[in-house]
């Protein structure tokens, strides 16, 4: 393997552990500042169970994603210097601003909320954790305005031999990035929602009658609901982005291989890449392809032949990702329906109950799918039409990367399995005090 | 003129990320000795609880903008100090679990493992800013298109071993003033034992430092060509003074300013000295990267110095009130009490 290879790999192995721990923070911290809400309101000491409960998960889980955060920020510089160089003038002061405008105040906030129970009155403690969650989103927020410039760059000049900014607006507005902030967040909190209901269900299992969880149950059933229906329509309207802005992508997420008008959607459908045609293609709907994509059944879409063989990204993975994350999504929809109707019962069926425990990993599945489509999707750029992710690497030894790629794998896998280890114990315990 | 203010606000931000996160990576290296039981360990750790995150987060912001303003210098430094960067950042995952995972499992077994792994993973960025910071003054050898030449043992020479030594030794220093400040009893005698202790040992290294600077690097010609900032050395040693003159009388919080200053004068005298270079070119001084050809656009450098001016100033008045909610004395039996601490 070489250094391009060998970088692509380590970014994506740190980039999707991250990947773990963040959208439980996202979810879960808007969550906590619900149920604290509610305590403050109500002065009901159950709200203030709720909080301390589901608050020591969430910590746990955030200094995680701290941790591989950091390395993060400084692998654009050790592994995509040439990268940084050539585009450093927009993507560096995105995340420069993300940390300047929210990394303070999440993790000074987290600090007052943890270890402020006793130091702060009730107001100022509620304050700290509305600001950890807002300040998560916003981060989310401006990480993803830079990873929306990679998928479509815009308000630049090319200058100096690199990428300039030309209007700074342009570049904060990108529709892209908001589409991929939609879709990214509703599914977070979605996964928050998931979470909360499955180690609820465990509980549940095991005691009908645990008033605690219980009332988490019925807090999380609603909300998640929603956020599954805000994931769907997000995740539509951004196909539709997709579409337009970068017909590749589309193209080897539908494994679309002909151009063709009112292009039919395949329920059933299996690439034989090596033949550029598709294997199996069943339970076509015609049509509906061309309406997903531009909201019109007879538009035309664009196939993957029309695109130079070393422009299409690798199809595959694309697709099948893809795929998955849909279907996913039809099954926590489902879940969801259910579970919200089941929500007051006083014993809820257990079939469902398990599901929803076994169901806890699937959203964290789903999600790294979706980045999988996007990311996958948009080779062989680094920065879409404009740079190749070949080009993008840094001049440092093979050897340099494939030490740091292993250390990479090994320490995470430890640290991913302990962090497990300790959020189930500590689920499992059920609330202290 | 932008180029200018942002290489100092870059030095700036160095410097606070060094004041912060010095005293807790301090407090760290001097865990296994300083602490004679598990209430003192506990203190320890919790002397540095609600901040070390906060502090963290200096260093994000320090890269962020070095990538922000000064793109080049950020791909260059960050792709010749790969190795040791990897170290440091590996350190820092394990220090961070090391706070959040000790007290989670009621085993000493696991206590002591995790102590074993804090004290390691605090030296060792100390150890390593230090040799990193120590190279980037003297020079390191990049070729005209910003690749390294050397390797990991490049930067374990002499000078930059010496950095690194000079870097534990002070941040050790910092931290026991911090444990002085938040302590009480016996633990607190130890603490501000301890720094009297490592005083005479950093004027040592501060001297042999700065004759070794003279030999090993060109750090002094900016100075010789502008007498005027010899203010800066000046305010080296007015700081370390003020640490040992407020700690006799008692005045620890006070020690513990006049180290940040004194820490504040180290970061800038090295960073005046090397203006307008970022990474000096041992091979050529001509491939050295500068503030100047490694600055981002005039539209970026207004937009972030825009950011910069409106935020930085919000960040400290916040963390300044954390710090001031925090400041409370430590005892072994709270803390104990305390399900939320560390
Ligand atoms: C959709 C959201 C999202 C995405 C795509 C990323 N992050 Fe992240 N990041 C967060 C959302 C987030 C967060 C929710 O704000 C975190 C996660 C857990 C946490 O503690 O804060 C965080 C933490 C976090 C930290 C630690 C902050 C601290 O100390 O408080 C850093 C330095 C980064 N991230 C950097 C990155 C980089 C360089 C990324 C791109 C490759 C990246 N993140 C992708
Ligand atoms: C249910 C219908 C869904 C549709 C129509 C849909 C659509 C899409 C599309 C088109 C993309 C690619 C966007 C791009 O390349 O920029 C994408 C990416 C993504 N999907 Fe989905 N998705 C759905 C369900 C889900 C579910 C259930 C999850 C997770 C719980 C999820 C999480 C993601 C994530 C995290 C990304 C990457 C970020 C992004 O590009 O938006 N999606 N999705
Ligand atoms: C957190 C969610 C994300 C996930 C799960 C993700 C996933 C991936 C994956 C799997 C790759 C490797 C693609 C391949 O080798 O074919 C990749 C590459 C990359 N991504 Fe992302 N990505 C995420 C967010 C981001 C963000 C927010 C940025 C930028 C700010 C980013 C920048 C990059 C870069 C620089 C590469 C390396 C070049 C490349 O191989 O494309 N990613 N990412």
């Amino acid at each position: 393997m070489d250094v391009v290879m060998l970088s692509r790999l380590q970014f994506a192995v740190a980039v999707f552990f991250h990947f773990i721990f963040v959208p439980l923070t996202l979810g879960l911290s808007i969550l906590l500042a619900y149920m604290e809400t509610r305590y403050v309101m109500t002065g009901d000491e159950m709200w203030k169970k709720q909080t301390k409960f589901w608050g020591k998960l969430f910590i746990i889980n955030f200094t995680l994603g701290v941790v591989t955060g950091i390395t993060l920020e400084f692998q654009f510089g050790t592994n995509w210097s040439r990268y940084s160089e050539y585009v450093g003038d927009i993507f560096g002061s995105l995340l420069a601003i993300e940390a300047t405008v929210a990394f303070f105040l999440e993790s000074t906030f987290l600090a007052v909320w943890h270890f402020g129970w006793n130091r702060v009155g009730k107001k100022t403690h509620l304050f700290a954790i509305w600001m950890v969650a807002i300040a998560g989103n916003i981060s989310a927020l401006w990480i993803i305005i830079a990873n929306g410039w990679m998928q479509n760059p815009v308000g630049y000049v090319l200058r100096n031999g690199r990428a300039e900014l030309d209007n700074f607006l342009t570049v904060v507005q990108n529709p892209y990035a908001w589409g991929i902030y939609a879709h990214t967040v509703s599914s977070a909190w979605m996964l928050g929602g998931f979470f909360v209901l499955g180690v609820s269900a465990w509980h549940l299992l095991r005691n009908a009658d645990n008033v605690f969880f219980r009332r988490s149950f019925r807090m999380a059933a609603p909300f998640t609901l929603v956020m599954v229906a805000l994931v769907a329509l997000a995740g539509h309207h951004q196909g539709g982005t997709v579409a337009q802005l970068q017909p590749a992508k589309l193209a080897a997420m539908e494994a679309q291989w002909e151009t063709e008008k009112n292009a039919p959607f395949h329920m059933l459908l299996i690439p034989d890449v090596a033949n550029e045609t598709n294997s199996v293609q069943a339970l076509s709907v015609p049509g509906l392809m061309s309406w997903i994509a531009y909201g019109d059944v007879n538009a035309e879409v664009k196939g993957l032949k029309d695109f130079p063989k070393e422009d299409r990204p690798p199809v595959a993975p694309t697709f099948w990702s893809f795929r998955i994350m849909l279907a996913l999504g039809g099954l926590f929809a489902l879940l969801a329906l259910v579970s919200f109707v089941v929500r007051n019962a006083s014993v809820k069926p257990s079939r469902l109950l398990k599901a929803l425990v076994w169901c806890i990993p699937l959203p964290y599945v789903a999600i790294m799918l979706g980045w999988a489509v996007a990311e996958i999707g948009r080779q062989p750029w680094i920065v879409y039409n404009l740079m190749r992710t070949t080009d993008a690497v840094s001049p440092v030894p093979e050897s340099n990367v494939l030490i740091s790629l292993v250390a990479f794998i090994v320490v995470y896998s430890a640290l991913g399995a302990l962090d497990i280890l300790l959020l189930c114990k500590y689920a499992r315990k059920g609330p202290q005090e | 003129m932008l180029e200018t203010t942002w290489f100092i606000l870059w030095g700036l931000l160095w410097a606070v990320y060094f004041i912060l996160d010095g005293f807790d990576l301090g407090l760290g290296s001097l865990l296994p000795f300083i602490a004679k039981n598990e209430g003192e360990r506990r203190i320890v750790y919790n002397a540095a609880g609600p901040f070390w995150d906060g502090n963290e987060v200096w260093l994000i912001t320090a890269g962020g903008v070095t990538f922000a303003a000064f793109p080049k210098a950020y791909a260059v430094m960050f792709s010749a100090l790969y190795a040791p960067l990897l170290i440091l950042l590996f350190a820092l995952i394990f220090r961070a679990v090391s706070f959040e995972f000790r007290n989670k499992v009621d085993s000493n077994a696991w206590r002591s493992l995790w102590d074993g792994v804090h004290f390691i993973t605090n030296f060792l960025p100390a150890l390593l800013l230090g040799v990193a910071f120590a190279n980037l003054f003297m020079g390191i050898p990049i070729d005209a298109q910003g690749v390294y030449q050397g390797t990991l043992f490049t930067l374990l020479n002499p000078y930059g071993l010496a950095g690194g030594v000079f870097f534990v030794v002070i941040f050790a220093m910092h931290g026991a003033l911090w444990l002085a400040f938040k302590s009480e009893g016996a633990l607190q005698t130890r603490a501000i034992g301890t720094a009297l202790i490592l005083w005479p040992v950093v004027l040592l290294l501060l001297l042999a430092f700065l004759g070794l600077s003279a030999f090993y690097t060109q750090l002094f010609a900016n100075y010789v060509a502008n007498p005027a900032l010899f203010i800066i050395p000046v305010i080296v040693v007015l700081g370390l003074a003020g640490v040992r003159a407020f700690l006799t009388s008692g005045k620890i919080l006070l020690a513990w300013c006049s180290s940040a200053v004194f820490l504040l004068g180290v970061t800038f005298f090295g960073v005046i000295g090397m203006f307008p270079g970022m990474i000096m070119s041992s091979l050529n001084p001509e491939w050295s990267v500068t503030a100047f050809n490694a600055a981002s656009s005039p539209l970026t450098l207004k937009i972030m110095l825009g950011v910069a001016l409106v935020m930085v100033p919000i960040v400290l008045v916040y963390q300044f009130w954390m710090y001031r909610l925090f400041s409370h004395t430590l005892k072994a039996e709270d803390i104990k009490n305390d399900s939320h601490a560390y």
